[in-house]
């Protein structure tokens, strides 16, 4: 234990804790800029910086552990004097157009000055002149706006292990860039967006496509269905003022159908899907001494990250789409054909926690109804930007249900948005269908909560099924390289590409800190308590597509639609621009 | 990008500066434009290539032509000869700089100076290890492994009162100390001979002139510790100290005083050379580390100190090149016998790079304490001319510009930075009253925009602002209020940067507002050079 002094206040911490943590224990919040919660401490901003007795340089306080008997002050002329010339160089070189900047009033860079009373900047206002990186379905970069906190490039490799982003050049020349300047799409990027949750200002966020939704939604020969992913429905409530970890599943549906949509129906219908096809693949394999460990194959963001480091594991991957891509291959065929309208004159939108869903949609096979099977992907942020726009007040909004049919669930396809949640979803009807016995237990701990790598055994029958469950790229990442050794001893693999799951992902509304992500994640578990049906075989809506369009599961239909293939790719992939249908180049 | 048959580097550091390589710059590129080889022959001006007392410097590749001394009225002939008809000029080659340009001949010389680090330094050749071995060369090594236990070692260099002298003149012995506590399962010994502070040749020419001494005291140094394990980083572009390294470590290995059971004691070590690449804050030791590793040469946060978790994570020694050739002797010839050179706090001595405008341009050790004014007007020979003294600079780009008031300043590590300079590295660069001080404060600050690695806000924004401003005032453009935020802008540098280089990056500027501020303020206000010599 140390005691340390901190403007004239003793505190006892543990000694090497640092002297931000040991400040907070006095109430005293040291202002911050490239510190984040869950990432690598950079101490590269120099605004957090205090005066040690003793010592005449100023200290990180983000980053300096105190000792037994530390004298600290956090406000002295000195401190206060570094502080505002380091925000002030800063601003002088960061674009001052906040009105028009994406991150406007959730900017941590905007924050300080406003907490700093910035009224002057004395240095000459220069921008770096870099260009915009507009190159990938799903993420745009804007390095002028880049303060070099470095906070993606810890995201990047520490976390995602993708390795895409990282500073070149040196001096005010320096650049947070993909290899070489490149674009994303020329780098083995897996598109998560985590580095958007990474980012404190406006440098890095999603493609906006609210304006390709709000022309649909305009447009009186358009019947625009919208699909809600699990995930959102614990996230939105942010958007809109709640605290995190709000179940507002009714609301979104009563929101959404304010703005215009005209079926307001859920991705949770097919995550159930999901499961039967995903479920009958693994006991196939399983029976048929197909490729095991099989791993699951929902997560964009984790599919394109196999397909560039991992091309010889693909075999390992599920064929099942996403339920995302599920959704949009039968709201344009299934759907269309119930409702009878023209498939053609359908604008399928999906509303998701994710930024890689963005590049999925856009996937040259994504089009097996014939058409673009999903049209426009919002994420959750975009989505709260337009309910915003539209003046729709979530405690004026009363709680509505999905439409039918496409909009019928179970708890299990409610946790699909959680770590874990796609393995204990699958265990509960793998369980079932194999042993045609019922779940003694239907909570599966073992695979819940945000331990990196979590890991199961579940009798089923005569045999003993190991499962593993990773999430975030950086563990998937060390469970893959077993994998790849041959010593990864498991049958059924859930790997979930952004920390803490789904309810983590790129697209979510900001901040998202792993706190947060656990909070989102229980909401979910308490979402599925909460319904009537936990299995996903026992949807009503389920048992009815296979009766009246889909026959079984595996069969031919469900090969057609349901089922799709994966790419090898390169590290340093050259851009081949393959359009709906074609074959990527 | 464009391709050329040749490239004419150009000197641009500082010392070259002001021996006019600008002037030669620019007839190089107009003579070049005028005899239509502007699409052939690109002249690149260059950061400092180590000969500093040889400026101008220039060099031409792909020959790789070093021509030094070189005028304005040189460059026809080098256009003709060289880059037109393919011959070298000879009469401006001259001989490659190389250890011992130091006048023996010259009786002050051998007055003022004691010699322990350059103690072999043109006097042996630096090829033989025989000859090094003759002069007591592995005598100290041997003595330490036979005679002494690795905790009395310690004990001896704590004694000595060593202190780094690559700048920070962090106490030697205490060090070793932290790493020799540590427990670990690999420990290493680095010598930073990554000398990269423009003016600064000190351990170039060590390396080159005494190799062995170096392989010595970081066998000593890991006997010390515990390490068994050396690197040496070298700037990339020290190609003669890399060969000699090389060579010397082979002599050693192969007569058994370096690799496994060295005289028989059990005790192993080996030292492997690393090269650098040309980054100045890769001389700051934890920006090394990470260049040895291979990563970006960028500084670590610290704490951690090296001494506890260094390269690779592992604890680690890491000495400058001098302070690593002062270990042989001290441990020869006992602490006492080190104490008596130099001041009651800093003892030894100290190796200087004499640079400017002086008579006697190279390389000097003297006795820590010495003043300003004996290094120039005895040992340094003076102002060329005749001409009146107006700066010196010490401890290279990073150190404090100091006026005639304060030549009879003791030079050691302590004093020093009470008048806001510091010893730094032992560069010291000589002006006379000719120089503006606004064209010279210009060139500092490029350097450091240039040099800074952009890791944390006040150095990688901040010397790109002081450069900014600086140059304003330089061409007429200063406005009121420009020296008061240098000077804040400095302050704030100098106590929240991360590493050495952005805290020291400000000290030449600070002191030079501090006791020239005077010609600042003509530049500002009066649109005027008081030296008349700048471009204003």
């Amino acid at each position: 234990m140390a005691m340390v002094t901190i403007d004239g206040r003793k505190v006892e911490v543990d000694a090497g804790t640092t002297i931000l943590n040991a400040a907070k224990k006095l109430g005293i919040d040291i202002p911050t800029l490239c510190h984040h919660p869950d990432l690598a401490v950079q101490a590269v901003c120099r605004i957090c910086v205090v005066e040690i007795e003793g010592q005449k340089l100023l200290q990180p306080a983000c980053a300096f552990p105190v000792q037994d008997g530390m004298v600290v002050y956090t406000n002295t002329p000195r401190v206060r004097q570094a502080r505002k010339v380091n925000l002030e160089l800063l601003l002088a070189r960061h674009p001052q157009d906040c009105l028009q900047c994406v991150r406007n009033r959730s900017c941590e860079l905007q924050a300080l000055a406003e907490r700093f009373g910035m009224r002057e900047i004395r240095f000459e206002h220069k921008l770096r002149g870099l260009p915009e990186d507009h190159s990938t379905p799903a993420i745009v970069r804007e390095p002028d706006k880049c303060i070099l906190c470095r906070r993606c490039v810890s995201m990047c490799h520490d976390v995602q292990a993708a390795g895409v982003l990282f500073p070149s050049r040196r001096g005010a020349d320096t650049v947070v860039t993909p290899v070489f300047g490149r674009g994303l799409d020329e780098v083995a990027c897996a598109l998560c967006g985590q580095c958007i949750h990474a980012c404190p200002v406006g440098a890095i966020s999603e493609r906006d496509d609210t304006e390709r939704v709000w022309q649909a939604l305009a447009d009186p020969n358009k019947h625009v269905v919208v699909q809600t992913a699990p995930a959102t429905r614990v996230s939105i409530g942010e958007e809109m003022g709640l605290p995190p970890g709000q179940i507002i599943t009714g609301k979104l549906v009563a929101a959404l159908r304010r703005l215009g949509f005209d079926k307001v129906m859920d991705t949770d219908f097919t995550a159930d899907l999901t499961i039967i096809e995903e479920g009958n693949e693994f006991l196939k394999r399983l029976k048929e001494g197909g490729v095991l460990p099989m791993i699951t194959s929902c997560s964009p963001g984790w599919i394109k990250f196999g397909e560039h480091f991992y091309p010889d594991l693909l075999k390992h991957i599920s064929t099942c789409k996403s339920p995302q891509q599920m959704f949009g291959a039968l709201v344009k065929t299934y759907y269309a054909r119930k409702a009878g309208i023209d498939p053609k004159d359908i604008f399928s939108v999906s509303l998701m926690p994710c930024t890689a869903k963005k590049y999925e949609a856009d996937r040259p096979e994504m089009c097996d109804s014939g058409y673009k099977d999903v049209d426009v992907v919002l994420t959750s942020r975009e989505l709260g930007r337009m309910l915003r726009e539209a003046g729709i007040r979530f405690e004026d909004l009363p709680e509505e249900e999905h439409d039918d049919p496409m909009g019928i669930s179970t708890g299990a396809a409610a946790i699909f948005g959680a770590t874990g949640g796609v393995m204990e979803a699958a265990l509960r009807t793998v369980y079932e269908v194999a042993t045609g016995s019922e779940l003694p237990k239907i909570d599966f701990e073992e695979v819940r909560g945000l331990k990196g790598i979590k890991e199961a055994q579940v009798k089923v029958g005569d045999l003993d099924v190991r499962v593993a469950v990773a999430h975030g790229l950086g563990n998937a990442k060390k469970i893959l390289d077993l994998l790849r050794e041959g010593k990864a001893n498991y049958h059924f693999i859930e790997i979930m590409c952004c920390p803490g799951g789904c309810v983590g992902g790129g697209g979510q509304p900001i901040p998202t800190t792993m706190e947060i992500r656990g909070i989102r994640g229980n909401a979910l578990y308490e979402a599925d308590r909460g319904l009537p049906y936990r299995k996903s075989h026992e949807n009503p809506a389920i048992k009815q597509i296979y009766a009246e369009f889909l026959g079984e599961p595996l069969g031919e239909v469900s090969h057609h639609l349901l089922h799709t293939h994966y790419t090898p790719r390169q590290k340093y992939p050259s851009v081949a621009k393959a359009v709906c249908g074609e074959a990527a180049g | 990008m464009e391709f050329y048959r040749s490239h004419v580097l150009v000197c641009g550091g500082t010392p070259c500066v002001l021996e006019g390589c600008k002037g030669v710059r620019d007839a190089l590129i107009a003579e070049v434009k005028r005899r239509g080889l502007d699409r052939e022959v690109k002249v690149v001006e260059t950061g400092c290539l180590g000969p500093c007392d040889l400026g101008p410097v220039i060099v031409v590749y792909p020959e790789g032509t070093l021509y030094q001394k070189v005028r304005v009225s040189d460059v026809p002939e080098i256009v003709e000869q060289h880059l037109l008809k393919g011959r070298v000029v000879t009469r401006l080659v001259g001989e490659a700089p190389q250890a011992g340009v130091v006048k023996y001949e010259e009786p002050t010389y051998l007055g003022v100076q004691e010699r322990i680090v350059l103690r072999n330094c043109g006097v042996i050749d630096p090829e033989s290890i025989e000859e090094y071995i003759a002069r007591d060369g592995y005598r100290a090594l041997a003595k330490c492994l036979t005679e002494m236990k690795p905790a009395d070692v310690i004990e001896a260099v704590k004694k000595s009162g060593l202190v780094g002298r690559g700048g920070a003149a962090f106490p030697t012995g205490l060090k070793w100390s932290f790493t020799a506590k540590a427990d670990a399962d690999q420990k290493y010994i680095l010598c930073n001979a990554d000398e990269g502070e423009p003016g600064t040749f000190k351990d170039r020419l060590i390396l080159e002139g005494d190799p062995h001494s170096i392989l010595e005291g970081m066998a000593i140094a890991g006997y010390a510790v515990g390490a068994d394990k050396g690197f040496i980083y070298v700037r990339g572009e020290y190609v003669l100290s890399i060969e000699r390294l090389g060579k010397a470590i082979e002599q050693a290995k192969a007569l058994g005083l370096l690799g496994s059971n060295i005289f028989g004691s059990g005790f192993s070590f080996d030292v492997e050379i690393r090269k650098g690449a040309g980054a100045y804050v890769c001389g700051e030791e934890t920006g090394l580390i990470e260049s040895i590793e291979g990563k970006r040469g960028e500084p670590r946060i610290k704490p951690p100190y090296p001494g506890t978790e260094g390269l690779y994570g592992k604890p680690t020694v890491v000495n400058n090149v001098e302070t690593i050739a002062n270990i042989p002797p001290i441990l020869l010839n006992g602490p006492d016998w080190f104490r008596k050179f130099g001041t009651e706090r800093c003892p030894g001595t100290k190796v200087f790079t004499l640079t400017g405008d002086i008579n006697n341009k190279g390389l000097i050790e003297v006795p820590m304490g010495i003043t300003l004014r004996r290094v120039i007007y005895e040992i340094g020979g003076g102002i060329p001319g005749g001409r009146e003294f107006k700066m010196a600079q010490t401890g290279g780009t990073s150190g404090g510009c100091l006026p005639k008031e304060l030549l009879d300043v003791p030079m050691d590590y302590f004093t020093l930075p009470e008048h806001g300079s510091a010893l730094g590295s032992g560069a010291l660069l000589i002006m006379d009253a000719s120089h503006c001080i606004v064209d010279i404060a210009e060139c500092f600050m490029r350097f450091f925009e240039h040099e800074s690695c952009g890791k944390c806000t006040p150095c990688r924004e901040g010397t790109a602002r002081l450069h900014e401003i600086v140059a304003k005032i330089a061409r007429g453009e200063g406005k009121p209020g420009d020296l008061e935020l240098l000077d804040e802008l400095g302050s704030v540098m100098q106590v929240s940067s991360l590493c050495g280089l952005g805290q020291a990056a400000p000290v030449p500027i600070k002191t030079m507002l501090k006791y020239f501020r005077d010609e600042f303020e003509a530049h500002i206000n009066d649109r005027l050079c008081p030296t008349g010599t700048c471009g204003i």
